[in-house]
């Protein structure tokens, strides 16, 4: 019988080696996997290679890792903040590297790694700083970008409901990134707020399907922590 | 002259903005413009977290966290509205779906390059989010900005002297001082506030302008 439930957070994160790549769900604090992300702080794993829209929020979540000093270089589109000062002082140090990258052409190169695409070509950039030293071309009247797929070793996400497939519906834009950080990983780690049986889920409202997941905990709306 | 205040800008642009329109408005100032739609019109906003058809703000109490725009603020989802995930939201803005994006502007060049997301200062952090994605997709890319520096330079200039997020993307400017369209042969004004003439526009404007066809 297939169970892809996992006991606590710390197990499902028991096998996260320095170096990884992980992709790390939400859009501010929107999806992003707090749990996940203090057991992955409790875990130790080092030199890590963090996806994110953002680089983290005050001192808890990404911010936290970052500040833990874990990350060793950052994927995102959008690091300053009011509140990113862990990554903005480590940053400044020259202990973070930045991989500054549209947010479109971040979420494209996500799903083409998810979706078996081996580059694409994006007209986002085109004629601007981030394009630079990137290939080019002219298809029809408009330039393009060449951009390449971002791979991970692990994507750790935050959803709504899991059946124990794997099956995953999310919350509101507490979706954004998820489902397709799903796709892209090779071990997948889901933290739900609730865990249902097989067939609760409408399957016409699956937004994940189980294919893309390998671990799910659940973690109550109850035990998180204020904000 | 009577130099247009914020909600005034907004309610310029806001007026603009035909029914049926799908609109991205960005973070800051545009955010306004949502503020100011003309009621009795349905206009759909969308986010580029994932949302389609954004309402107003909701009441003090009600935020959910997990209800956000783009500038991570609480919002509320207006009956017929939808979630969907960020490559589907980017397909949208890439994909020549959205009618408008409403962006804020460092500069805007007369060949409508836009620069609004570093300034290139060497100690600055560099962050982009949507912007290149909303600049290069959206049918009319719509800015809105006061046309002068604190300093009193032009923010209309000949070419951007800040990192260019598109070229050659901008529609229509819209300033505290005056409506432009920028079209292939330069930059045509379509309206002035009160009290300020084409002349004295013209000279406080880094280029060119052409004449509005009906003296504003």
């Amino acid at each position: 019988m297939i169970s892809k439930f996992v006991a606590s957070p710390e197990a499902a994160l028991a096998d996260i080696r320095d170096g990884a790549t992980i992709l790390i769900h939400g859009f501010g604090n929107a999806g992003m996997p707090a749990e996940l992300i203090d057991a992955l702080i409790a875990q130790g794993a080092r030199e890590l290679t963090i996806v994110n829209n953002n680089a983290g929020n005050a001192d808890t979540g990404l911010a936290a890792l970052i500040g833990a000093k874990r990350v060793r270089k950052i994927l995102c589109s959008f690091p300053r903040q009011a509140d990113s000062w862990h990554f903005d002082r480590l940053y400044r140090a020259g202990e973070i590297e930045l991989e500054l990258v549209p947010q479109g052409t971040l979420a494209e190169r996500i799903r083409a790694a998810g979706a078996g695409i081996g580059a694409f070509f994006t007209p986002t950039a085109y004629g601007t700083k981030l394009a630079e030293g990137k290939e080019t071309r002219r298809i029809g009247e408009r330039d393009y970008v060449l951009e390449y797929p971002i791979h991970a070793d692990y994507a750790l996400i935050k959803a709504d409901r899991a059946d124990r497939w794997g099956n995953l519906t999310y919350r509101k834009t507490a979706r954004n990134f998820g489902p397709i950080m799903a796709m892209a990983a090779k071990c997948t780690v889901v933290q739900v707020r609730e865990t249902v049986e097989l067939g609760e889920i409408d399957p016409e409202h699956v937004v994940t399907p189980g294919i893309f997941v390998h671990r799910i905990v659940r973690v109550p709306a109850s035990l998180k922590k204020a904000a | 002259m009577k130099k247009l205040d914020r909600k005034q800008l907004a309610a310029r642009v806001a007026r603009d903005i035909p029914e049926g329109a799908y609109v991205n408005l960005g973070i800051g100032l545009p955010t306004l413009v949502a503020d100011f739609l003309p009621k009795g019109r349905e206009i759909i906003l969308h986010s580029e977290n994932g949302v389609l058809g954004i309402g107003p703000k909701p009441a003090p109490g009600e935020e959910d966290e997990d209800l956000i725009n783009a500038g991570k603020e609480p919002v509320t989802l207006l009956t017929g509205g939808a979630y969907f995930h960020h490559a589907d939201s980017f397909g949208m803005i890439r994909g020549r779906h959205l009618d408008f994006a409403v962006l804020g502007a460092f500069q805007v060049s007369a060949s409508g390059d836009l620069a609004n997301w570093h300034t290139g200062a060497a100690d600055a952090i560099p962050a982009v989010g949507g912007a290149m994605d909303l600049a290069v997709g959206a049918k009319k890319v719509l800015v809105m900005m006061e046309h002068l520096t604190k300093n009193g330079e032009s923010k209309i200039v000949e070419r951007c002297t800040y990192p260019l997020t598109g070229a050659h993307c901008v529609d229509r400017i819209y300033t505290d001082l005056a409506v432009i369209d920028v079209m292939p042969d330069g930059l045509h004004v379509v309206d002035i506030v009160d009290g300020l003439d084409f002349q004295e526009l013209q000279r406080l404007t880094g280029v060119p302008l052409k004449k509005p066809l009906i003296a504003a």
